[in-house]
C-alpha cells in the first residue's frame, strides 16, 4: 500500500483559517489525488517489479557452471542486449519496417473488412451466397499460406502484408458482417419513415449500430496482426523483427533473443493503448448508455 | 375555424399476412378520412392491428386491398407529407446521435439552407421543452423526455400529418399527462394534424376531436364519433365534465361489444 508522505506543511490552523478558509482542503484534496497516483502507479509496475526480481533470482550467474549463464540471462544482460539490438540504427533498419509493414496491414484490414462485412451484412442474398466460402478461409490457418503467398507474390512487403491481411481481415470481416445484420428494426423503420438516403443511412445508421461489434473485431485483428508479422518474417527475410529474432536463436545468442521478445510484447502493449484510445472515442455513446442501463 | 379540406382517405384497406400456416386477416375493409387540420384519435381493442394499420396508412407495409391517399394522391410508400412518432422511442431514437443529431437526420436529405434547418431544429426542440437538452445523448434522458424528443424530430420534419403510434404506452401517468397536454397544444397552436393511435381510451377522449373505435381483427371501423368537448382541454376540469364521462363510457361500451361480437361470432 502506498503511504505516501503528507505534502502539505504543517500549519497552525489558527494561523491558516483567516486567510482563506478553503485553502487547506484544498491542499488536502490536492494530496490526496498525489496519493491516488502514487497508488496507480505502484499497481502498475508491482507486478512486473516482481517478476523481474524473481527473474533475477532465477538467472544463472557467471560463475556457475561454464557457460550456463548464457542459456538463463539474467533482466540486466537481456536488457543490454535491447539497448545494442534495437535502438538506434538497428531500430530504422529492423524495427521501423516491421512496424510498418504491421500498420499497413492493420490498415487494410480494416478497410477491407468493414468495406466488404458492410456490403455483405447489408444484402442476405450476398450473405448466404458468400458464407460457405468465408468460413472456409477463415479456417485456413494462415502461415500455411505463406509458402504459396511467398510463390505468388515473392519475397516482397507485399508478400508480408498480404499475410499479415490474410489473418488480420476474419474477424474485423465476421464481426461487421453481423453487426450490420443486426440493425435494430425499428431504427430501420424509422429510417424509412423519414426518407434518409442509402448514405445517410449508411453514415448515421447502420455504420455506427455496428460500430461495438467492429471493434471488438479491431481487437482481435491487432493481436493476430501481430502474429503474423512476426512469423511472415521468420520464413524469408533478410530484415525485420521475426527475422532478428530468429537470427539470434539460430546463433545462439539467447539474450539477443529475449530481447526482441521484449520488444514484441512493447508492441503489443503498444498497439492495445492506442487501440483503447480510439474506442474510447468511437464508443463512447456505447459505454455512456451501458452504464446508464446497469444503474 | 377555418373550413377543412380532406387530407387523408383511407378506402376499403385491407391487409392479409400471408403465412405457411394460413392467411391471418389484419384488417378487414376499413374506410374513414380525415381533413387538415383534424386530430383523430383511433382506440380498438388490444391486437386489433392498430399497428398494421399505421404502417400502411404510412407506405411502410403494403396493404393487401383498398387505397391510401394523401392529398389525392395514392400513397405507395413513406412520404415527405408524414411523419411518425413510435411507440418504442428508445429503438426509435439513435443513441449514438445527440438530441440534435436526432431532430436533424431526417431533415439533411431536405434541401435545406443550414441556417433554416438549424432554426427548425431549435424550433422544434423549443417547442417540445428540450431546448437546453439538444448536446445530450438520449439515453442521458428520461422516457418521457425521450419521447419529446420524437416528437421534435416529427414536427422538425414539417409534415402536414403527425402520425403517432401509441406514443405514451411506455411512460408513467404523470408524463403522459404532460406529454398529452403536449400534444394538445401543438395541434392547437401549430395547427398540426394528428392521427393518435391508442388502446386508452380516456387517452382517445381527452384529445380527439373525433373518436375512431375499431372493431376486432379483422378490423373494421366500428363507431366515428365526434367528441364535442371544448377545445380548451385540461387535465382536470376536462376530465371531470359529464360529458367527457359520457363519452368515455360510450367509447368503452363500444370496445366492449366490438370484443363480444368477436366472441359471440366465433364461440358457435
Amino acid at each position: 500500500m502506498s503511504t505516501a508522505p503528507p505534502t502539505t506543511p504543517p500549519t497552525t490552523p489558527s494561523a491558516a483559517a483567516p486567510v482563506t478558509a478553503s485553502a487547506p482542503r484544498r491542499r488536502s484534496r490536492v494530496a490526496a489525488r498525489i496519493r491516488a497516483a502514487a497508488a496507480n502507479v505502484l499497481y502498475a509496475v508491482g507486478l512486473p517489479a516482481l517478476i523481474l526480481i524473481a527473474w533475477d533470482l532465477l538467472a544463472k550467474k557467471p560463475d556457475e557452471a561454464v557457460g550456463a549463464e548464457k542459456f538463463y540471462p539474467d533482466p540486466r544482460t537481456v536488457g543490454q542486449a535491447f539497448a545494442d539490438n534495437w535502438i538506434g540504427a538497428a531500430f530504422t533498419e529492423e524495427v521501423l519496417p516491421s512496424l510498418s509493414r504491421l500498420g499497413v496491414g492493420i490498415v487494410l484490414s480494416i478497410v477491407l473488412g468493414i468495406g466488404a462485412g458492410t456490403v455483405i451484412g447489408l444484402s442476405p442474398w450476398l450473405r448466404e451466397l458468400t458464407e460457405p466460402v468465408l468460413e472456409f478461409f477463415r479456417a485456413i490457418p494462415p502461415p500455411a499460406l505463406i509458402p504459396i503467398v511467398m510463390l505468388l507474390l515473392g519475397i516482397t512487403d507485399t508478400m508480408k502484408v498480404a499475410v499479415i491481411v490474410s489473418g488480420a481481415v476474419w474477424p474485423i470481416l465476421l464481426n461487421t458482417i453481423d453487426g450490420v445484420r443486426a440493425t435494430d428494426s425499428v431504427m430501420t423503420e424509422t429510417a424509412d419513415a423519414f426518407r434518409v438516403t442509402w448514405w445517410q443511412r449508411l453514415w448515421f445508421l447502420v455504420l455506427p449500430s455496428a460500430s461495438p461489434r467492429i471493434m471488438t473485431g479491431v481487437r482481435q485483428a491487432l493481436s493476430v496482426a501481430l502474429i503474423l508479422m512476426v512469423i511472415s518474417e521468420m520464413f524469408a527475410s533478410s530484415s525485420g523483427l521475426g527475422y532478428r529474432i530468429v537470427y539470434f536463436q539460430r546463433n545462439f545468442l539467447i539474450a539477443e533473443s529475449w530481447s526482441g521478445i521484449v520488444l514484441l510484447g512493447l508492441t503489443g502493449v503498444l498497439l492495445a493503448v492506442v487501440f483503447g484510445l480510439v474506442e474510447r472515442r468511437v464508443l463512447r455513446w456505447y459505454h455512456g448508455m451501458r452504464e446508464v442501463e446497469r444503474g | 375555424m377555418a373550413e377543412r379540406s380532406t387530407m387523408l382517405r383511407v378506402e376499403h384497406l385491407r391487409k392479409v399476412y400471408e403465412s405457411p400456416t394460413g392467411d391471418v386477416e389484419a384488417i378487414g375493409d376499413l374506410s374513414f378520412t380525415m381533413d387538415a387540420g383534424e386530430l383523430v384519435c383511433i382506440v380498438g381493442p388490444s391486437g386489433c392491428g392498430k399497428t398494421t394499420l399505421l404502417k400502411c396508412i404510412a407506405g411502410l407495409l403494403r396493404p393487401s386491398g383498398g387505397t391510401v391517399e394523401m392529398d389525392g394522391v395514392p400513397v405507395t410508400g413513406p412520404t415527405p407529407a408524414m411523419a411518425l412518432v413510435f411507440q418504442e422511442y428508445g429503438r426509435s431514437l439513435y443513441p449514438w446521435l445527440t438530441v440534435r443529431g436526432n431532430v436533424e437526420l431526417p431533415l439533411r436529405h431536405k434541401k435545406l439552407s443550414r441556417a433554416h434547418r438549424d432554426r427548425l431544429v431549435n424550433e422544434s426542440l423549443e417547442a417540445v421543452g428540450l431546448a437546453h437538452a439538444a448536446k445530450s445523448h438520449p439515453w442521458q434522458l428520461s422516457g418521457g423526455m425521450q419521447q419529446r424528443v420524437a416528437i421534435a424530430r416529427a414536427i422538425a420534419y414539417e409534415p402536414e400529418i403527425l402520425i403517432m403510434d401509441e406514443p405514451f404506452a411506455a411512460v408513467d401517468a404523470q408524463t403522459r399527462a404532460d406529454l398529452e397536454d403536449l400534444v394538445r397544444d401543438l395541434h392547437r397552436g401549430r395547427g398540426v394534424s394528428i392521427l393518435f393511435v391508442t388502446h386508452d381510451i380516456d387517452e382517445s377522449v381527452y384529445l380527439g376531436e373525433r373518436v375512431l373505435v375499431l372493431s376486432k381483427s379483422p378490423t373494421r371501423v366500428q363507431e366515428a364519433l365526434a367528441i364535442d368537448l371544448p377545445d380548451q382541454r385540461d387535465q382536470i376540469t376536462t376530465r371531470a365534465l359529464p360529458r367527457f364521462t359520457e363519452l368515455r363510457t360510450h367509447v368503452y361500451g363500444q370496445i366492449q361489444r366490438a370484443k363480444s361480437e368477436d366472441a359471440a361470432m366465433s364461440s358457435p
